[in-house]
């Protein structure tokens, strides 16, 4: 067992994990913050994704040891005082989910893309959440979503 | 899916990485893990001892280094595309950073991994080989380099050591034009081939991706373009020196011919 300590959301946590536990598991398991999701075992669907010090990673394809005196921030973290984050109330006004369950990976995504590029193009946009599969919605109206977070005159 | 079990170890420094590697025979670094977790979740790889070199910070720059470029083994994908030195005098190896998997995967992966790995699908030792760029690894015994040339031995072999850690990669400034072209089915898959073409010192060079069992060097195409040959007529030589994969992304007939087409629209790329 290894001895860990990072923090999620802004709040510390010690931890003892094993090497071989990936940070998804420590994330959903062990602080029982289950909005991160497992959709795949390929590292390609992106339902993981977390930002890890403002950077969107897969966590499932990363060790929880390797998270060590990281800060992360996973969709629990992203509202505050009960106010949706904006990159959420977009997904939420633009009907960018219908399931639901890749929602918290594109919304971390998107967090992410936009802190690299404040301004993308539709383009962008799509290649920028290429991580990040969807089987409900076909894609439009996430894209959508992102333009409405962005600022951007939403195409008719 | 879960690793099997093994023991973890951050290492501070370079020596420190090789002494660790030195502890079980079973014992393999991780830099940004983005191929060995997933071999890892599978079974395919059972290492007992991680040395994880994740933040030797030292091994992540892109240095001026006179006619080259020096990159750090430990520069992430993410960072190589978005460098201005790269960006400015060896366009080809950021822009093909930029192609790599998804944003995630270019925030976790490493140039150092993508070599070590020497996986014939990958897409940087393609343009490394075509580059001719040299690697500098430390081992127990010190110091040493290796040209990309002899570098890929087999599929998922190198020239490295299992007690070897790869340091730094030198590229080229070039002053010709450069480009990889990869063709895959759909967004964030590997590629299911790509040509990597470099004029240079007169003459151009050229590699494949997912040819073979290793990166290989397009030498009769190479050859024809020495002899004066036009675009069309030099591509058609791709297949030479080459065994391709049969997969689901494709059989190795159709590789072949793809490796054609892909070659002859970046050659003419280059002289357009
Ligand atoms: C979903 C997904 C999509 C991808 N798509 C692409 C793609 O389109 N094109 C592409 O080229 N790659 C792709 N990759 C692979 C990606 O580029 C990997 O990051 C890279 O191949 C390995 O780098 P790493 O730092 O993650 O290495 P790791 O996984 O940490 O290590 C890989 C191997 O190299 C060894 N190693 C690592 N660093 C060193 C070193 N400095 N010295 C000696 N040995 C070392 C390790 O022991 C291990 O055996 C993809 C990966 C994923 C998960
Ligand atoms: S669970 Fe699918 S990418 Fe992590
Ligand atoms: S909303 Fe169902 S998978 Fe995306």
């Amino acid at each position: 067992m290894k001895r860990i300590g990072l923090s999620v959301n802004g709040s510390p946590h010690e931890l003892e994990v094993e090497p071989r536990e990936l940070l998804v598991y420590v994330l959903r398991e062990r602080l029982g913050m289950t909005g991160t999701h497992v959709g795949c075992d390929t590292s390609s669907c992106g339902a993981c994704t977390v930002l890890v010090d403002g950077e969107s990673v897969k966590s499932c394809t990363m060790l929880g040891v390797q998270a060590e005196g990281r800060s992360i921030t996973t969709i629990e973290g992203l509202a505050s005082n009960g106010e949706l984050h904006p990159v959420q109330q977009a997904f939420h006004e633009q009907h960018g989910l219908q399931c639901g369950f890749c929602t918290p990976g594109f919304v971390l995504a998107t967090v992410s893309l936009l802190e690299e590029n404040s301004s993308p193009t539709e383009d962008q946009i799509r290649e920028g959440l290429e991580g990040n599969l969807c089987r409900c919605t076909g894609y439009h109206n996430i894209v959508r979503a992102v333009q409405a977070a962005a600022g951007k005159e939403l195409p008719a | 899916m879960i690793p099997a079990a093994f023991d973890y170890e951050l290492a501070g420094n370079i020596d420190e990485a090789i002494s660790l590697l030195g502890q079980s025979g079973e014992a393999k670094l991780i830099a940004g893990g983005h191929s060995l977790l997933p071999l890892m979740r599978l079974r395919f790889a059972q290492p007992d001892l991680l040395v994880d070199i994740g933040r030797i910070d030292d091994l992540s720059y892109v240095r001026d280094a006179g006619d080259s470029i020096a990159v750090g083994a430990m520069t992430r994908h993410a960072d190589v595309a978005a460098d201005p030195l790269l960006g400015a005098d060896c366009g080809i190896l950021a822009e093909t950073a930029a192609q790599i998997g998804d944003p995630q995967v270019r925030h976790r992966g490493t140039l150092g991994g993508s070599i070590a790995h020497a996986d014939p699908a990958s897409d940087l030792p393609t343009v490394l080989l075509a580059l001719d760029a040299e690697f500098d690894v430390r081992g127990p015994a010190g110091d040493r380099t290796i040209a990309a040339g002899d570098f890929f031995t087999g599929f998922l072999e190198s020239a490295l050591e299992p007690t070897d850690v790869l340091t730094e990669v030198r590229v080229p400034k070039l002053d010709g034009p450069a480009t990889y072209a990869k063709y895959n089915r759909r967004a964030q898959d590997w590629a299911t081939v790509a040509v990597a073409a470099v004029q240079r010192n007169g003459g151009t060079a050229l590699a494949l991706t997912n040819m073979a069992a290793t990166p290989v060097r397009a030498l009769g195409v190479e050859q024809a373009l020495a002899d004066g040959a036009d675009a069309a007529t030099a591509a058609a030589r791709v297949g030479e020196g080459t065994n391709p994969p049969s997969d689901t992304n494709g059989s190795a007939e159709y590789r072949a011919h793809l490796a054609t087409v892909l070659t002859r629209r970046a050659l003419e790329q280059l002289s357009a």
